[in-house]
């Protein structure tokens, strides 16, 4: 008795973790906005089993460095600078999750559910990167030219955003500027938000950031700052010698988060082209992370010059024309050799921020050495296909079992549907995606799960017919075909495992549902089905025949 | 109560060199077939350029072939896919033609555009398209060719350890067969050698060993528990004792493979075709591969078996029969049946 309460404990347990992993969650994606055409963040309902390539549509790349024209020396290194480039321009894709990565040290990988044009994915792509050092608006020429901005929108008739609302939030938000304002930092003049956040068309989405030239817009409103900016009478009126520029990274500040906008030079003071090496490391006095770079001799003297003239003043480091984290201050003047301190920000960052300097100075030219394009109607079509040819060999399993097993082929069957669940639960749980090969291999799985089943029962009715009493039976039924089950579920999941280390993506799907298949149906085979025969026989002490 | 099988006593050994001769009468002429024409590898492996294309009327590859002709596309290779509407040209790496001066996607290009000539933008749509260089393709060959060595070398020092060299030596040549086999019989259907079917090969891999081992999982307890007999008629009873086992796993396995075979789609039909055969050449070769070889090894090496249970050898001290107990046919003669 004690052992059946633990049994359906741990079958209620597994049951709650597959419905848990199941249920539609809430999860964040960056997906593209049809109005303005950008990029944003959008909170979808759904089930957590992300589909394949091969069953949503799109594109997957495999680039390698190109080596064609000369060797390149650390390709390894190369692929990883030219894996951050690709990660900036992430956006530019235009599609939900995105995936890059770099396989094997050598090869970046580059999927793109659900995009049409692989022309255009190409170029985001290899597109050369390119680096700039740039001096932010220090004497805040963009600030000052705000109100004639404001009032150009309007006389085109563009409204200001509901305006209560607002004013509230910027108060806060000046409140919460205010006590950011680090005591030790020299800053030429400190900004004061009572020019912006006046009721006006562009001043009611920027809010002043912590550094001259730096500001910060909602990120639900970037679309609509980014399409006033590009208006022709707003671009006339932008200062002369002033770009602006949006950072890459959001910063939060309470519960809203902003996306920085930097007002820049126009004129960079360095470019990539100057820059010879980055490397990044821990100061052992200060304990601060550091990035050291050096220049080449001309950059060096270049480089001087105009760290000599900007001291105290913000540089941004610009990759792809957005800007790279915060902008440090310059401290002094700066000849060939230089470091950017990040305080006590982890070393990693440091690191990324070094690989963003390289990449930005040795752009890796890339390859494309294999490319494939599955249409979204092809990837509906699969999953139809897939679906009903499952629901067929189910349905031919289930006849199958019942009308050979009878009643234990119908306990064999609820188990099956348990071993369903258990499998999509495990896929969804641990992150795997769902291939084509994936599903053909799940409908072949619960094939295969039914021969646990088949060994017992047909163990048990050996049993049976050896005179033995129904309890008797079970027992050495399951005790004897225990051996065989493991042995050959062992030797199918080692080859599976094998599979997946050797194999790429969909074939690596397969692997996965084949394995995460061979344990769920060990536990609903074997597991289950006892417990189904203890609670039966438990009802039914007295049964004279048993239904197998 | 349907019961197939039950106290089945069938002498399937007795037929193992009808079995044996069988198995190669189908394969060697399925690898006699490679001085014809070589496998049809997927462009995964071969490198190059895959475009399947839906049309809106069924133009037949005639026309497909004549557009690709006019611009200059040669020895692509254009075949109607599934529906009467879709088609899938292939361009092989190092068959010459367009693929050997640009790169495999300036093909899907010159594709693309030469079908936009010959039928008309609007007349045609891209499905899908792959262009593999030739240097993923060798790797992939390469891995492929791996991944096959490995499970073996696994599968054997696991059956090592839970059964005994014997068995899983008998066991790995079995399954050797069934490789053996299943190349002869995608050799015959010239199916698509791609990475999917690699997986079937070695799904199959699994499968077949999981067969052989229930059957040799029946053959360690038999030989605990019947001493008297000999390994003739222990694989016999062995084979017959699971024989209802066989047939109902294979019944609902078929059942989905079949499925999947009619309902699952062209991309996945030569994945479902070599499994529906994996599972009939895995219960054949368990049955009239695996067992003979257990015998003839045991033959050639006698020793103990599973973990010490009894030894095959009459006389070979250890096990003897009892006094009194009715003379047993020597061995070698039982063999030789």
């Amino acid at each position: 008795m004690r052992s059946l309460r633990w049994r359906l404990f741990w079958v209620a347990l597994a049951t709650v973790f597959a419905v848990a992993a199941l249920v539609p969650r809430n999860t964040t994606q960056r997906v593209l906005d049809q109005k303005s055409g950008r990029m944003k963040d959008t909170t979808v309902r759904r089930v957590p089993i992300s589909l394949g390539l091969d069953l949503q549509g799109g594109i997957h790349l495999a680039l390698e460095v190109d080596q064609s024209r000369g060797p390149v020396p650390d390709a390894a290194e190369a692929i990883r600078r030219a894996e951050r480039v690709v990660r900036t321009r992430i956006d530019q894709f235009g599609t939900t999750e995105p995936v890059v990565q770099v396989v094997g040290g050598n090869r970046l990988i580059v999927e793109l559910p659900g995009e049409k044009d692989p022309d255009r994915a190409k170029r985001v792509i290899q597109q050369t990167a390119f680096l700039e050092f740039r001096i932010t608006d220090m004497q805040s020429k963009f600030r000052d030219a705000i109100p004639a901005i404001d009032r150009a929108l309007r006389a085109a008739g563009v409204q200001a955003p509901g305006n209560a609302p607002v004013s509230a939030v910027s108060q806060l938000f000046g409140a919460d500027t205010a006590k950011q304002k680090q005591p030790g930092a020299k800053r030429k003049q400190q900004p004061d938000t009572a020019g912006l956040n006046a009721p006006g068309p562009l001043s009611s989405l920027l809010y002043q950031g912590a550094l001259p030239g730096e500001y910060l817009v909602p990120v639900e409103q970037v679309p609509v700052a980014e399409s006033l900016l590009a208006r022709p009478e707003v671009q006339r009126l932008v200062p002369r010698g002033i770009e602006l520029r949006w950072g890459t990274e959001d910063i939060s500040r309470g519960a809203r988060s902003f996306q920085t906008l930097y007002a820049v030079e126009d004129r960079p003071i360095i470019t990539g082209d100057e820059l010879e090496k980055a490397t990044a490391r821990r100061d052992q006095l200060t304990n601060q992370s550091v990035v050291d770079f050096v220049l080449s001799r001309r950059g060096g003297r270049t480089f001087e010059r105009e760290t000599g003239r900007h001291v105290n003043d913000y540089m941004a480091i610009i990759l792809d024309g957005r800007v790279q984290r915060q902008p440090p201050i310059i401290k002094s003047q700066i000849g060939q050799r230089g470091q950017i301190e990040l305080g006590a920000k982890a070393l990693q960052e440091a690191q990324d921020l070094a690989l963003v300097l390289r990449a930005g100075a040795l752009p890796a030219p890339l390859t494309i050495v294999e490319e494939r394009t599955i249409g979204p109607s092809l990837g509906r079509d699969s999953i139809a296909d897939g679906i009903r040819a499952g629901i067929v060999g189910v349905a031919l399993v289930v006849l199958i079992m019942v009308i050979y097993y009878r009643l234990s082929g119908a306990l064999a069957v609820a188990a099956l549907t348990f071993y369903v669940l258990l499998t999509l639960g495990g896929l969804a749980a641990f992150g795997f995606t769902l291939t084509l090969p994936g599903l053909a291999g799940l409908v072949l799985s619960v094939g295969i799960a039914v021969d646990a089943n088949v060994l017992i029962f047909e163990r048990i009715r050996e049993e049976l017919q050896h005179g033995k009493l129904i309890r008797t039976a079970v027992d050495e039924g399951f005790k004897h075909a225990m051996s065989a089950i493991i042995d050959s579920n062992v030797s199918t999941a080692l080859t599976a495992a094998i599979l997946y280390l050797v194999g790429t993506g969909p074939v690596q799907g397969f692997a996965i549902t084949l394995i995460i298949g061979i344990i769920a149906s060990m536990f609903t085979a074997v597991f289950l089905v006892r417990t189904f025969y203890m609670i039966w026989l438990q009802r039914r002490p007295d049964m004279a025949t048993l239904s197998v | 109560m349907i019961r197939l099988f039950a106290n089945a006593n069938y002498d399937f050994i007795k037929w193992r060199r009808w079995a044996i001769g069988l198995t190669l009468a189908f394969i060697v002429p399925g690898y006699a077939l490679f001085f014809v024409r070589g496998l049809n590898y997927s462009i995964e492996f071969t490198g190059g350029t895959l475009i399947q294309v839906t049309t809106v009327q069924p133009v037949g590859t005639g026309k497909i072939r004549s557009a690709l002709d006019a611009a200059g596309v040669r020895d692509a290779e254009i075949q109607q896919f599934g529906a009467s509407n879709e088609y899938v040209v292939r361009a092989r790496l190092g068959a010459g033609g367009v693929t050997a001066q640009g790169s495999t996607q300036a093909t899907a290009q010159a594709v693309d555009s030469a079908l936009a000539h010959g039928l008309g933008a609007d007349q045609y749509r891209i499905l899908r398209t792959e262009a593999v260089g030739p240097k993923v393709g060798r790797e992939l060959q390469g891995k492929a060719f791996l991944a096959i060595f490995f499970s073996f070398i696994v599968t054997l020092i696991y059956l090592a350890i839970r059964f005994e060299w014997r068995f899983g030596l008998a066991a790995v040549l079995a399954t050797f067969h069934d490789i053996l086999s299943t190349i002869a019989f995608i050799h015959y259907l010239n199916l698509e050698v791609s990475l999917v079917v690699v997986g079937a090969v070695l799904t199959m891999v699994g499968y077949s060993l999981n067969d052989t081992i229930i059957i040799f999982d029946r053959v360690r307890e038999n030989l605990r528990k019947f001493r008297r007999q000999n390994l003739y008629e222990i694989l016999n009873l062995s084979i017959n004792e699971t024989l209802p086992r066989s047939v109902l796993t294979h019944g609902t396995t078929m059942a989905t493979t079949l499925a999947l075979v009619f309902l699952a789609g062209e991309v996945l039909r030569p994945f479902a075709l070599v499994m529906t055969f994996a599972i009939f050449t895995g219960t054949f070769s368990s049955v009239y591969i695996a067992a003979p070889i257990l015998m003839y090894i045991e033959k050639r090496w006698p020793g103990q078996d599973a973990r010490g249970a009894r030894q095959f050898r009459p006389g070979a001290a250890s096990v003897s029969p009892a006094p009194g107990a009715p003379p047993r046919a020597p061995q070698p003669q039982a063999m030789r049946q």
